[in-house]
């Protein structure tokens, strides 16, 4: 039974239980609800709650156990032997699965009978023939302890889904029944529904610790087991990046510094571009422009920052490649070898962190007290000195804040570099050279062929756990001192 | 001795006259005028740059919007097609799109003949160059679908080839056809000549807005339809996940949560959250979705899942802070009335903050629309999904692909046909995302209170 179908039938037994919870109520006071502690729809509700959370909460729980289970359970029936020395278990055991998969479609699409199918003494070669004419793929991966792995497989998983469907709906019932029962006059429905209701309140709440735990989690133990494989020192201190796609690990370097740097050097021309013109935007707009110019400017500017990544990665690659080949390619100065470079990236993005400047900045200046202002225009200072020797040094920390903020934004971008930077990790000082960074390398060892448990792939996470601390700490760090300078003056 | 410091007499400037501006004045308010000018670059750059970026999006994308066509009758001739005469579609299938291309070749090349148009191309294989390598296909469909065509002439509208879609949309020129080994100055000619009497003609382009993706050889017939499809189920995905955990969870922090360490970290967690670099979200939804949970790879049910956990701190902070706008009279007045807590929040808080909560949630969508980078490590790019998911299950859970992770696979492509589709799929985007922040901001207008 499917879990749609599962999930309705546990639905409609909730449902009959509000039903009868909230009749019951009524029914102990003879049927006027002033006589009842809370509300009828609080009892209907008592009930209904006490079914479906804990019918729902094994059901998931069940479905995330039950493929460990049957893993540990199956593993052991595929002889060691079997297994080639290129082919680790993890891989033969996703293909058994998929054979599973595969006899399950065979015999649903009618060209395998189900006693075949379970039948352990079944021969190999008549089964994958039929598996062949039922249109399923049968790769080379496929052997007899393979289908006899399948096999149990589908029969377990079968067993399982049938005792989870029974006890799913044996626990609805049982809840659906047990709020029925309590429902009566001196019953406080509110009291416990509300306490539910808290609790699935503090649940979502904790939605975003469990992310976080999740992210901290998984970069953890995938960083571990790239270390294992391959030694953290060369990973911090080699001077090159160049994974072997062939072998498994071993020929590969993988060193961090070419990429860091490539992030380092890219979020620095981004924010050469982005602070000079976001502070300066920021500082008319609060300053000096009129309500109507700053009513149409703003929002202008503030459209930058709803843009999509993809559209200034884009924009990088067809737009400002092309235009910087003009200037600083083989036609011009012939400094640049291709369209993909720092620079291109650079710029890109540094429009898209205009906005995130200005109207971080502006926000900062704005409050500063205005007694500051006043004060210096007293003392007969033009706009621009007030500016810059009062409002600016005053603002200082927050804006470091927010000049700190996108810089974790700019080290954090992926969409950008990958289209604009280039592929080529590269420790050089010319801006017009193709160079890549940390992001854009995860994504690369991520997407490609390679297999999971390969150092090859295995460093995304070490580059992953690098860029989530980075620029934790950049926004912790940023956090603390925007927040310490709005204390200053509040 | 303080006198001392003053200046003598004689060292005064003389003439301090309130009309004419002496030189220190002068320059300090040249000072002045620059720093002005300073901010007004600032602002001028800043929105130049934009008009650049919308002016290079459409006009690079609006070629996606055109098609060229080739309008031509063909013989659907019985000795190829069906050779034992049967109409039977099961033998009539075997017939693979290589019998039916010279056939089309045929037809065009009868055509030029007819109108006498003076060409070097002579034979049939030549007209390949102008079809595109879909167009066979799609005559095969037709046939097998009705085999009693075969025998007769049947007008079809097939696409041309990226090369002469190219050429009428001007980004084909003349001068690099020289070292394309796909089409030859002679074949410009023929289509120059074709193009006013109507054999040839670019249109409207439906198929790019409905269609799917097509391999890295036939950019025409490329569409974004699919990829849309699985950006829908993705948004239903996040609103229905995000929203209600996301509400949920500021109720709490905004109305329960008692001062304490477990709140700080909590509101701490989320304000960090929401600066972690999205890509950071694709290793989590990599390693807990499919590498532990077994989800299914490039599935719209497991992007959805990643970018709901990217949107929810975005939505819990725009919640949080128009739970905050509610004036707490409100809450006295109801708990006064003898309502609970609860009730008090339910009933009267949570309306009054609903639209400003729904204006937070069509901006978080909006923002996981545009996402990319997450979607490129759970698999939701390259050439995946030919056809379009039938129903909510198969929506769900068929690997498919999404506008933004196509745009980027359409980008990383080598022919330049593809770019033209790459922004063509921008200016699709876009428009989405407008129309979701011009509904936000009208619900803003509208709904708004002031207290």
């Amino acid at each position: 039974m499917s879990v749609i179908w599962l999930s309705a039938i546990i639905l409609s037994i909730s449902l009959g239980g509000f039903v009868l919870g909230r009749r019951r109520a009524l029914a102990s006071t003879g049927g006027s609800s002033k006589k009842l502690h809370s509300l009828p729809v609080y009892y209907g509700s008592n009930a209904f709650m006490k079914s479906v959370v804990p019918a729902f909460g094994i059901l998931i729980i069940w479905m995330l156990i039950q493929p460990f289970y049957i893993n540990s359970q199956v593993a052991p029936m595929i002889p060691a032997d079997a297994v080639e020395t290129d082919v680790n278990t993890g891989l033969l055991m996703s293909e058994v699965r998929r054979s599973a998969e595969g006899i399950d479609e065979a015999v649903r699409s009618g060209m395998l009978d189900e006693d075949f199918a379970g039948d352990t003494s079944a021969d190999f070669t008549v089964m994958t023939e039929r598996l062949k004419d039922a249109g399923q793929i049968v790769t080379t991966q496929f052997s007899a302890p393979v289908l006899r792995a399948a096999q149990a497989y589908r029969k377990m998983s079968g067993i399982s889904q049938t005792m989870m469907t029974i006890v799913v709906i044996a626990v609805a019932i049982a809840g659906a029944a047990w709020g029925v029962m309590q429902s009566d006059r001196d019953f406080r429905a509110r009291n416990v529904v509300e306490q539910g209701i808290l609790a699935i309140l503090i649940a979502a709440a904790s939605v975003a610790i469990l992310t976080t735990i999740g992210i901290i989690l998984s970069l953890i133990f995938n960083t571990i087991e790239f270390f294992r494989l391959y030694p953290a020192a060369d990973f911090f201190t080699l001077l090159e990046w160049a994974p072997s796609f062939s072998g498994r690990g071993g020929s590969s370097s993988l060193g961090i510094l070419p990429l860091l740097w490539g992030t380092i050097y890219i979020s620095i021309i981004a924010l050469l571009v982005a602070v000079p013109i976001g502070l300066y935007s920021a500082v008319y707009l609060s300053e000096y422009a009129s309500a109507r110019v700053r009513g149409i400017a703003k929002p202008l500017l503030e459209i930058l920052a709803g843009i999509p990544t993809i559209v200034y990665g884009l924009f990088a690659l067809l737009t400002i490649g092309p235009l910087l080949m003009s200037v600083f390619g083989d036609d011009g100065t012939g400094w640049m070898g291709g369209g993909r470079s720092v620079m291109t990236a650079g710029i890109a993005m540094g429009i898209m962190l205009i906005p995130f400047v200005s109207s971080l900045s502006d926000d900062i200046i704005n409050a500063v007290p205005q007694s500051l202002r006043d004060g210096s225009y007293g003392l007969g200072a033009t706009r621009s000195e007030t500016i810059r020797q009062v409002v600016l040094p005053a603002a200082l920390p927050g804006i470091v804040g927010a000049i700190l903020l996108a810089a974790s934004r700019a080290i954090g971008e992926t969409m950008i570099v990958v289209l604009g930077a280039g592929a080529a990790a590269r420790l050089s000082l010319n801006p017009f050279e193709a160079m890549t960074t940390v992001t854009a390398k995860i994504v690369s060892q991520l997407t490609g062929d390679s297999d999971f448990a390969s150092p090859e792939a295995l460093v995304a996470f070490a580059l992953g756990i690098t860029l989530f601390v980075l620029t934790l700490g950049l926004n912790v760090f940023a956090l603390f001192i925007v927040r310490k300078y709005r204390e200053q003056y509040e | 001795m303080t006198d001392a410091s003053l200046p003598a007499p004689s060292e005064r400037r003389q003439h301090t006259s309130l009309i004419a501006p002496d030189a220190r004045t002068r320059k300090r308010k040249a000072a002045e005028a620059r720093f002005r000018m300073y901010g007004i670059a600032g602002i001028a750059t800043g929105i130049f740059f934009l008009i650049v970026l919308l002016v290079s999006i459409v006009s690079s994308g609006a070629g996606a919007f055109q098609q060229t066509f080739i309008n031509v009758p063909v013989y659907l001739d019985p000795a190829k097609l069906d050779k034992n005469g049967n109409r039977d579609p099961e033998e009539m299938s075997k017939v693979s799109t290589f019998g039916y291309s010279p056939l089309i070749q045929n037809a065009l090349l009868n055509i030029v003949n007819e109108q006498s148009i003076e060409t070097p191309l002579e034979k049939g294989g030549d007209m390949k160059a102008l079809i595109s390598a879909s167009a066979a296909a799609q005559v095969r469909d037709v046939v097998l679908a009705n085999p009693d065509l075969v025998g007769e002439t049947v007008d079809f509208r097939i696409l041309a080839s990226s090369r002469v879609d190219g050429y009428l949309k001007d980004r084909v020129q003349r001068e690099d056809v020289a070292r394309d080994k796909n089409i030859d100055a002679e074949h410009l000619d023929l289509v120059d000549a074709l193009l006013p009497v109507g054999v040839v003609e670019k249109t409207f382009n439906m198929a790019f807005i409905t269609g799917a993706d097509a391999s890295e050889s036939r950019a025409e017939s490329a569409g974004i339809g699919v990829a849309m499809i699985g950006s829908f189920f993705m948004m239903l995905v996040v609103l229905v996940l995000s929203l209600p955990i996301g509400v949920a969870a500021s109720i709490y922090l905004e109305e329960f949560a008692p001062k304490n360490r477990i709140t700080d970290v909590i509101e701490v967690n989320i304000a960090n959250l929401a600066a972690v670099p999205s890509i950071v979200f694709g290793i989590l939804g990599l390693a807990v979705f499919i590498q532990f949970m077994h989800l299914p790879q490039s599935a719209p049910l497991v992007g959805g899942l990643v970018l709901t956990l990217m949107t929810l701190p975005t939505i819990i902070i725009s919640t949080r802070a128009s739970l905050k706008a509610v004036p707490p009279s409100i809450r006295d007045a109801a708990l006064g009335v003898g309502a609970s807590k609860m009730q008090a929040v339910f009933h009267h808080v949570l309306p009054l903050a609903a639209p400003g909560i729904l204006t937070g949630t069509i901006i978080g969508l909006a923002q996981a629309l545009g996402e990319t980078a997450p979607l490129l490590l759970i698999g939701m790019v390259g050439f995946i999904a030919s056809n379009a998911p039938d129903g909510l299950a198969s929506g769900l859970l068929d690997p498919n692909s999404a506008m933004p992770a196509q745009i980027y696979e359409w980008a990383k492509r080598a022919d330049p046909a593809f770019y033209e589709r790459a922004w063509g799929g921008i200016i699709i985007l876009l428009v989405f995302l407008i129309t979701m922040n011009t509904i936000a901001v009208i619900l803003r207008r509208r709904f708004e209170r002031r207290w």
